[in-house]
């Protein structure tokens, strides 16, 4: 264990949509260099609770700091401030459509420093080269394939040098290969680089390859937390049957309608809830 | 989405909106200056051909109803007057209000809302790049500068068409018809439809902004977005053409 002080503290958060708590008494740290996969089922809050810890939501109590600093009672331009140290690579990528894809890894970097074109250019290359679409600079995102625009959302997000990553499902959507890919360069940014990551993801393949520990949520607590190893051989039933993919478990399948409508915080119309019943959130 | 909500974010993004244009300059943090010429190609310069035909058209029907009209009292000779100011003073502005609505104000909405829809917005906001100075401002000037704009181009079309039915319908000549036209109008007249016209803009691009902004729940939820910006800023830029009717023409 590092001795230094953590880079991401997370202490006694907690959630509430209504009645329903999203995020139960949730507390954990990271250490620099650390990769922290966040697993759990859909709707489990994973995605609440990466939203919470970079600041996009406020919890309803319990406190987040990222680098020391206290972010939940942060104004939105302080906030900013800290959001400079960090990159996030959304679920789809979160490209911007009007944009080609060399100005998108180039927004943060004209927004945020005085570089010149040229010198922008330059990092623009070395980004894209690492995530390996060098040549693809003026094509626009619809042009490209999904995992390609996952990719570049990653050189996005590196574009400022972070030191420390977040990441929402990097693999989702990807094939086999295009996964290992992924999986490979975020194991060469946090070993090569010292970053810090933080992951999350349901593709358990994936999340062995790269977590130096992990966390997994249900109902909105962690219900295991431990090394890649510890989590493999936890006594955990529930941790079991995920990790495994087993149908049968203690895992609920269904939610209730009721649950249902508040973890999706619309009313859902009646004809819509009543076929859609027996559905897991599609997330 | 409840009422009290709704007029709360929009206060705020119009207060976010004064806060990046008069304040933040002053912090360092100036805009960029290409984003609002290009939305002023957009907003403006491409709604000008639809301006035209609209404008034309309106002239030359005002042209032909004061034509009925005055005829049957022996002043023709005031048509011109009729088609200038009510030109200049409410069809103008008003009706390339609408046009702009329809065309650039629904655009607006639908981009900002797919934005929202597809994490493009987030995603700025986690980069630490303001939505509103990134994606709002630049609209929001190109809008104040491109909508007074074409109010005047179109009232100049406009003006054409009346000249267009007094030429080749009537017995105007072309400078009998210009001179007719310029005297009736003093500079009041424009500016007034200038102010509105402002005053449209602001109202336009801050709904639709604001639509887009706050669209929930995926692509159906960007056609109810678009489409209620539209209806609801039809009803403000009316509402608002009438007050300022009233205060600039029937007051004091």
């Amino acid at each position: 264990m590092p001795t230094d002080s953590p880079i991401i503290e997370v202490n006694n958060l907690v959630r509430r949509f209504g009645d329903r708590a999203v995020l139960d008494d949730i507390s954990f740290n990271v250490h620099r260099g650390e990769t922290l996969v966040i697993m759990g089922g859909s709707g489990c809050g994973k995605s609440t609770l990466l939203r919470h810890t970079i600041g996009s939501m406020k919890p309803t109590s319990g406190s987040v700091k990222l680098f020391g600093e206290e972010i939940t009672g942060m104004k939105e331009r302080e906030i900013e401030r800290v959001r400079l140290r960090f990159g996030m690579l959304f679920q789809s990528g979160a490209l911007l459509a009007s944009l080609t894809v060399g100005e998108n890894v180039a927004l943060p970097l004209a927004q945020h420093t005085d570089k010149s074109p040229d010198e922008i250019e330059q990092i623009v290359k070395q980004k894209l080269e690492i995530v390996g679409l060098t040549g693809f600079e003026d094509l626009k995102p619809d042009e490209i394939s999904g995992g390609m625009k996952k990719r570049v959302g990653l050189a996005r997000a590196l574009a400022l040098d972070p030191e420390l990553l977040f990441s929402d499902e990097p693999t989702s959507g990807l094939d086999p290969i295009m996964t290992a890919v992924v999986d490979e360069l975020t194991l060469k940014l946090t070993h090569g680089s010292h970053m810090t990551a933080v992951v999350v993801s349901h593709d358990m393949t994936s999340a062995f390859r790269i977590a130096t520990r992990m966390i997994m949520l249900g109902h909105g607590s962690i219900v295991a937390q431990g090394t890649p190893d510890e989590i493999r051989n936890s006594p955990n039933p529930e941790v079991q049957q995920f990790i495994h993919g087993r149908p049968d478990g203690p895992i609920p399948l269904n939610l209730s309608q009721e649950e249902h409508k508040d973890l999706q915080q619309v009313r859902p119309r009646p004809f819509l809830s009543a076929r859609f019943r027996f559905h897991h959130k599609h997330s | 989405m409840s009422l009290e909500l709704r007029v709360k974010n929009y206060l705020q993004l119009n207060l976010s909106l004064l806060y990046w244009i008069l304040i933040a300059p002053f912090t360092g943090q100036f805009f960029k200056i290409a984003p609002i010429f290009r939305q002023m190609v957009f907003i403006g310069v491409r709604a000008a051909p639809m301006v035209a035909l609209t404008a034309f058209s309106v002239g030359v029907t005002l042209a032909m109803q004061a034509a009925h009209s005055l005829q049957s009292l022996g002043a023709e000779m005031y048509i011109p007057d009729l088609v200038m100011l009510t030109l200049l003073r409410e069809m103008g502005p008003v009706l390339i209000a609408v046009i702009v609505i329809g065309r650039s104000g629904s655009a607006v909405a639908a981009e900002l809302g797919t934005m929202k829809v597809s994490e493009e917005i987030e995603a700025l906001e986690v980069m630490a790049i303001n939505p509103v100075q990134y994606l709002v401002v630049p609209r929001f000037l190109a809008m104040l500068v491109m909508l007074p704009a074409l109010t005047i181009f179109g009232n100049y079309i406009g003006i054409m068409g009346g000249w267009a039915v007094c030429r080749f319908a009537l017995d105007f000549n072309t400078a009998g018809y210009v001179l007719r036209a310029l005297e009736s109008a003093d500079t009041w007249d424009l500016y007034s439809g200038m102010i509105k016209s402002v005053v449209f803009a602001w109202i336009v691009i801050t709904i639709a902004c604001n639509a887009g902004l706050n669209v929930e729940g995926g692509a159906e939820g960007v056609g109810q977005a678009t489409t209620a910006s539209v209806v609801q800023a039809l009803l403000a830029m009316l509402v608002t053409n009438a007050v300022l009717t009233g205060i600039f023409f029937f007051s004091g």
